[in-house]
């Protein structure tokens, strides 16, 4: 009984796919309404990222960039769950998620400095809602529960979203996070990008459940399972969250299945001690951007012309990004002194004296 | 003018920032409807509403995020963590991120949040309820910590720690809450956080302590009079950050110091406190300065509260140990 009910649910979560491998729609009743040229720009954005995901390696191969999670792979999870959003949306990222905050309005400049290690770079411009990327693991998913709840609150039509990995849903917070949203029908969505591996552990090691969409029956929440390499899938099931969310239908979980072709960061590790170049390979065939170039293609949307017009830009506006990021000025301990407090404390006053007089020497 | 007890003084202090400011939100397991499980929100439920005063489901991590969240949105969260032995369940939230807000993001976003939570042994509560876990916090660039001893104290705290822009933990001790009432005024009022009282003027030596320990102190202080001993009390009311001039002014006058706190010796803020007098007054110092403390086991059992919580005693016979060194 108890395994045959277990079964029940997992049957429940079906991966949802809209475009297959070879670029043809399978599933046209789901599709999503999309302009020509919105489809040319989601594509943009993708070729876009990924030459940033190669350009941003090689920077940080040549030390100059900081800390950097490689992205390549994830295009269609990352970017098609962020094209369905509204600019007054919250987005609250995991530390790979720099792509999503970006295409929501933080300058390229400004996350090469977060990479660096800069505090302008979390400087977040005034009306772009997002936060600096989370790097402990399940904190930005009860920080959303929050947001969404302060956006009901304020009775304002829009989500809080935010991202994890595969790994993460194993914390504590993960699942305070979205109880706490399905307790207060706050309009949350929590991706869960699922790209196999938490560094060298594979998701079989993080739980026995056999999607991680079905931990969304654990809050009473909404779950879906999407082909996280379908952009059309992601942005379908991001689009359907945002407005179950935004009509007081309460929070959803979705998982993304996508896969990361580099490293889990640029700090050492290396993939090739637990992951097989079968499997490396296997991943390659479902790519996002060469399947949604084929359906792209064959609906006379895009040409090799228009992928280098954007390889070009991208190359070009990520030189300029580096040389304004270069242009920034040294971090003082005055400076971090400052934004400590509104009203600095007695001890930082003190060293705040201390150190004018270390910085004027 | 009203005769309030401790926690009457805070509820009060809630009630009146809730009209004040419509941004204030207060929540927390039981502190709705149940106007929490010592009544410190009693009746604000029902006088502001549901949107302004509610209970969470029960986990405090859920909690601290939920804060950083609607801060994010604009709001001035005041969430209570029932005990503050579950601080540990939220350490992350409130050291890890709300402390950290304002710093990460240069400034664009800040944490006026305000957790109030009660502690403090001497009432027999079961396990991990009574721990005093300020030097945790107190160990934290960001937060404030603030720990009134009376009822006048922490109206006037609990109204600059909602006020205040950054994250303020404010910590109730729960034999306080209802031991004693006090003159406190009606309307409202604020004591400034990071500004230390004396409680209790003196010349022979300085008794710097917080929390319970005030009381302890103010006692000790009454029995050393009988010996001669004229004693300064000071209670720090802030244990981060300290109120540097007052403790270093009264021991540039009595030349001798002793710290106080219901904490263990590895833990509280009484080390610090030395130090702080170490580094600024030693040619004052006649002798040096002692610390009463709780030894460094873990919390005792409820029946063994009585001999291992320092009480006036204790401050006595530290005190003339440093008249006599």
């Amino acid at each position: 009984m108890g395994t045959k009910t277990l079964k029940q649910i997992e049957e429940e979560f079906e991966t949802f796919q809209i475009l297959n491998e070879e670029g043809k729609i399978i599933n046209e009743d789901a599709m999503p309404d999309l302009s020509d040229e919105q489809l040319q720009e989601l594509m943009e954005r993708m070729v876009y990222t990924r030459i940033w995901d190669q350009r941003a390696i090689s920077l940080n191969r040549q030390g100059r960039l900081g800390f950097y999670a490689p992205v390549a792979g994830q295009e269609a999870s990352m970017l098609g769950s962020q094209y369905a959003l509204d600019k007054e949306d919250f987005i609250l990222p995991g530390y790979r998620d720099v792509p999503q905050i970006v295409y929501h309005g933080l300058p390229l400049y400004q996350a090469f400095l977060f990479s660096r290690g800069h505090f302008q770079g979390n400087q977040v411009p005034e009306g772009v809602n997002v936060i600096a990327p989370q790097i402990i693991i399940g904190a930005q998913i009860t920080q959303t529960a929050g947001v969404a709840l302060g956006l009901k609150k304020r009775g304002k039509k829009n989500v809080a979203i935010t991202y994890t990995g595969d790994g993460g849903a194993s914390q504590g917070d993960f699942y305070e996070g979205m109880n706490f949203a399905g307790a207060y029908n706050a309009p949350a969505i929590f991706v869960v990008q699922n790209n196999r591996f938490a560094i060298s552990v594979p998701v079989e090691k993080q739980s026995a459940a056999k999607t991680i969409a079905q931990k969304a029956v654990a809050a009473g929440i909404q779950g879906i399972q999407v082909d996280g390499m379908d952009v059309l899938a992601v942005y379908a099931a991001t689009q359907q969250a945002r407005e179950r969310a935004v009509n007081d239908e309460g929070p959803t979980l979705i998982e993304t299945l996508t896969y990361r072709y580099g490293p889990h960061t640029m700090a050492g590790d290396d993939p090739t001690r637990y992951r097989t170049e079968d499997m490396d390979n296997e991943w390659e065939k479902k790519d996002p951007i060469v399947r949604f170039r084929k359906y792209l293609e064959s609906k006379d949307l895009w040409s090799e012309e228009k992928e280098n017009e954007v390889v070009e830009k991208a190359k070009e506006e990520i030189k300029a990004a580096i040389k304004k990021t270069d242009e920034a000025p040294k971090q003082k301990v005055t400076d971090l002194i400052e934004i400590m407090y509104e009203k600095l404390p007695k001890n930082l006053e003190e060293q705040m004296e201390e150190y004018k007089e270390k910085e004027s020497k | 003018m009203a005769q309030m007890t401790m926690i009457q003084a805070i509820t009060d202090a809630m009630r009146i920032e809730l009209k004040n400011d419509e941004e204030v939100l207060i929540f927390g397991e039981d502190v709705g409807k149940n106007g929490g499980v010592f009544r410190a929100t009693e009746g604000l439920q029902k006088e502001y509403g549901e949107d302004r005063v509610f209970d969470t489901p029960l986990a405090e991590s859920g909690i601290g995020g939920l804060a950083i969240g609607l801060a994010l949105q604009g709001y001035r969260p005041v969430p209570e963590i029932q005990f503050f032995g579950f601080v540990f369940e939220t350490m992350d939230a409130i050291s890890g991120q709300m402390a950290r807000l304002r710093y990460r993001s240069g400034g664009r976003y800040n944490a006026p949040i305000t957790i109030r939570s009660p502690f403090g042994g001497g009432v027999k509560t079961p396990e991990l309820h009574a721990d005093s876990l300020e030097g945790l916090m107190a160990q934290q660039p960001g937060l404030k910590v603030v720990i009134p001893a009376t009822p006048y104290d922490a109206k006037g705290l609990l109204l600059s720690a909602i006020r205040d822009n950054d994250p303020v933990i404010f910590l109730e001790h729960m034999k306080l809450y209802r031991s004693f009432r006090d003159e406190v005024p009606e309307e409202e009022y604020t004591v400034e956080i990071g500004k230390a009282d004396v409680k209790r003027e003196g010349k022979d030596i300085s008794i710097i302590t917080y929390g319970a320990m005030v009381h302890s102190s103010l006692k000790a202080a009454e029995e050393l009079e009988k010996d001669g001993i004229d004693a300064e009390v000071v209670d720090l009311r802030t244990v981060s950050p300290l109120d540097i001039d007052t403790i270093i002014e009264s021991v540039n006058k009595t030349n001798r110091a002793i710290v106080v706190q219901e904490a263990q010796k590895q833990a509280g803020v009484a080390a610090n406190v030395v130090a702080e007098i170490n580094d600024r007054a030693i040619l004052s110092l006649e002798a040096p300065v002692l610390r009463v403390t709780a030894p460094d086991t873990v919390f005792p059992f409820s029946a063994a509260e009585d001999v291992w919580l320092p009480d006036y005693n204790d401050i006595v016979a530290k005190a003339k140990q440093v008249m006599n060194f």
